[in-house]
């Protein structure tokens, strides 16, 4: 275990430099955060008939969201990009560590430094001036908070198979775009997911990436029930182990067939 | 000059045609999934209190159409800082023309072209619910032109703060692709502070939203309509000055 503790610390200390990035990164997703609220809470005004989300549940959807934006693997970690690119990665597979466990760990701090640099002051921004409250109750608060990690972890089994696909595609510029379109829509991050036609629900909830940001968002709300969180829980994992071994899986077949670039 | 400047950079660019036609793609498609977003809305209220999908689709239209030609050709000022901290901008300098063209001329990306196909359909297809008249076709002549401006003195301004510092400049990213987020929608569901900024600070309402009321037909004085797109030119104007200002107190970063 301690060489991959050894990789998040390290990792995480790196990414925490990056501050003036995350100032810009709080003003640039408050101002958005402001606009999406203020378009969905219009759209509310002229709503007839009940609507699967109130519009009490909004604000902390779209804060909490905002706030945590960089959870999800919107891109893939640039840099075993470019160890991948440059053949850097054969030096990698020297090393005497599980080169899965290895990325899972990079992933691990990626997809948390950068969040907890920015949450904080959105939090209290939002809950300042912009309406976001607390949960309706503890068991909400705790759900929620069960289901970030679970949403965590699934992002980083994400974010690892996202790596491992570069040993195909090398560059990963399509696909870094492709993905994030993909993880943007179908995580929440657009619309709401229960706002899309009902027609389509089906499809939303399948994905495995409504695990990623809507979920833990709809147990903060309320708008899932606590009594239910077991049950999507239980999704969140069973999706992040899949995605594991299917990364475990391609991982073990890439490394093969693996030409290494450059000498 | 400029045209000779735009076509070097352009030529460059093609030389990575599946990389281009990629990003191409996926550009379009991420402002695609924008609309998809709205659209699903409209689909489960039925309306936005007073505007209609059409009505809404020609503010969306028209100012990502606007925002997409910027994008096009202002690629040198919106990476104006790293030129700097490269220290080529003392070669921009060396050089018998004026610094502002140079860097307006310097880098032509065709990735906005994505946004700009997906602006002008969504555009094409609200028009085609407007009850056209000379005067209203003029008027989205001229709220074209001047977001294209207002948008074009905002990435000016942007280079122009490189000049004093270089962190956090993505912050001028809330007001242009913010910008362009926001005024998609009318204006008038915005509280009215964020409507006053967006009037008086930063004019996007004078270029985007009463014109846009006037083609619709709605309630607007016509000289509010007519005049207020003037208030892009007058923007760039002023960025322009401002980067001027910048440039006379550049100090090089050395080499």
């Amino acid at each position: 275990m301690t060489p991959y503790l050894a990789v998040v610390s390290a990792r995480f200390r790196v990414l925490l430099q990056y501050r003036a990035a995350a100032f810009a990164g709080v003003v640039t997703q408050t101002f958005f955060g402001f606009v999406r609220l203020a378009i969905l809470l219009a759209f509310f005004r002229a709503a007839s008939g009940p609507q699967p989300m109130t519009p009490a549940d909004l604000p902390a959807y779209i804060w909490l969201g905002q706030a945590m934006f960089q959870m999800v693997p919107w891109s893939l970690d640039r840099e075993v990009a470019a160890l991948v690119r440059t053949g850097g990665v054969s030096y990698e597979l020297l090393r005497p560590v599980d080169l899965y466990n290895q990325w899972f760990a990079r992933a691990l701090a990626l997809r948390t430094a950068p969040v907890l640099l920015r949450a904080l002051p959105m939090v209290v921004l939002a809950a300042a001036f912009f309406g976001l409250g607390p949960p309706p109750s503890a068991a909400s608060g705790l759900a929620f908070a069960a289901s970030v990690a679970a949403a965590l972890l699934l992002s980083c089994a994400l974010t690892v198979l996202l790596n491992v696909t570069l040993m195909w595609t090398l560059s990963g510029e399509g696909v870094s775009q492709l993905v994030l379109v993909t993880v943007i829509v179908f995580s929440g991050l657009v619309i709401p997911l229960p706002f899309f036609p009902d027609w389509f629900q089906p499809v939303v909830t399948a994905l495995p990436f409504a695990g990623l940001m809507d979920t833990p968002l709809r147990l903060y709300t309320g708008n899932i029930p606590a009594t239910d969180a077991v049950a999507f829980l239980t999704r969140q994992v069973a999706w992040t182990l899949a995605l594991v071994l299917a990364g475990r899986a391609l991982l073990a077949r890439g490394t093969r067939r693996l030409v290494i670039h450059g000498g | 000059m400029i045209v000779k400047l735009l076509a070097a950079s352009l030529r460059a660019n093609l030389h990575y045609r599946a990389s281009f036609f990629m990003q191409t793609v996926a550009a379009a498609l991420i402002t695609c999934v924008e609309f998809l977003g709205i659209w699903a809305l409209f689909s489960r209220f039925g309306s936005l209190p007073g505007w209609s999908l059409p009505e809404v689709a020609l503010f969306y239209g028209l100012i990502n159409t606007a925002f997409a030609l910027t994008d096009l050709f202002s690629r040198g000022f919106d990476m104006f800082a790293d030129t700097l901290r490269v220290g080529d901008f003392d070669r921009v300098l060396l050089r018998p023309r004026a610094a502002a063209l140079q860097i307006a001329g310097q880098d032509l990306r065709l990735r906005p072209l994505g946004r700009l196909a997906q602006g002008a359909v969504i555009l094409a297809w609200a028009a085609a619910h407007v009850a056209w008249t000379p005067d209203r076709a003029a008027l989205a002549a001229l709220s074209l032109a001047g977001s294209f401006c207002l948008f074009y003195g905002l990435l000016v301004f942007q280079a122009t703060i490189a000049f004093w510092t270089i962190d956090s400049l993505e912050m001028m990213n809330s007001l242009t692709y913010g910008g362009v987020y926001a005024g998609g929608y009318p204006l008038d569901i915005y509280p009215l502070w964020f409507r006053r900024t967006f009037t008086f600070a930063v004019p996007l309402a004078c270029v985007n939203w009463y014109p846009v009321l006037a083609i619709l037909g709605r309630e607007v004085p016509p000289a509010a309509a007519w005049l207020a797109p003037l208030a892009g030119p007058a923007f760039l104007g002023i960025a322009l000055m401002a980067w001027r200002v910048g440039v006379g107190r550049y100090a090089s970063t050395g080499n």
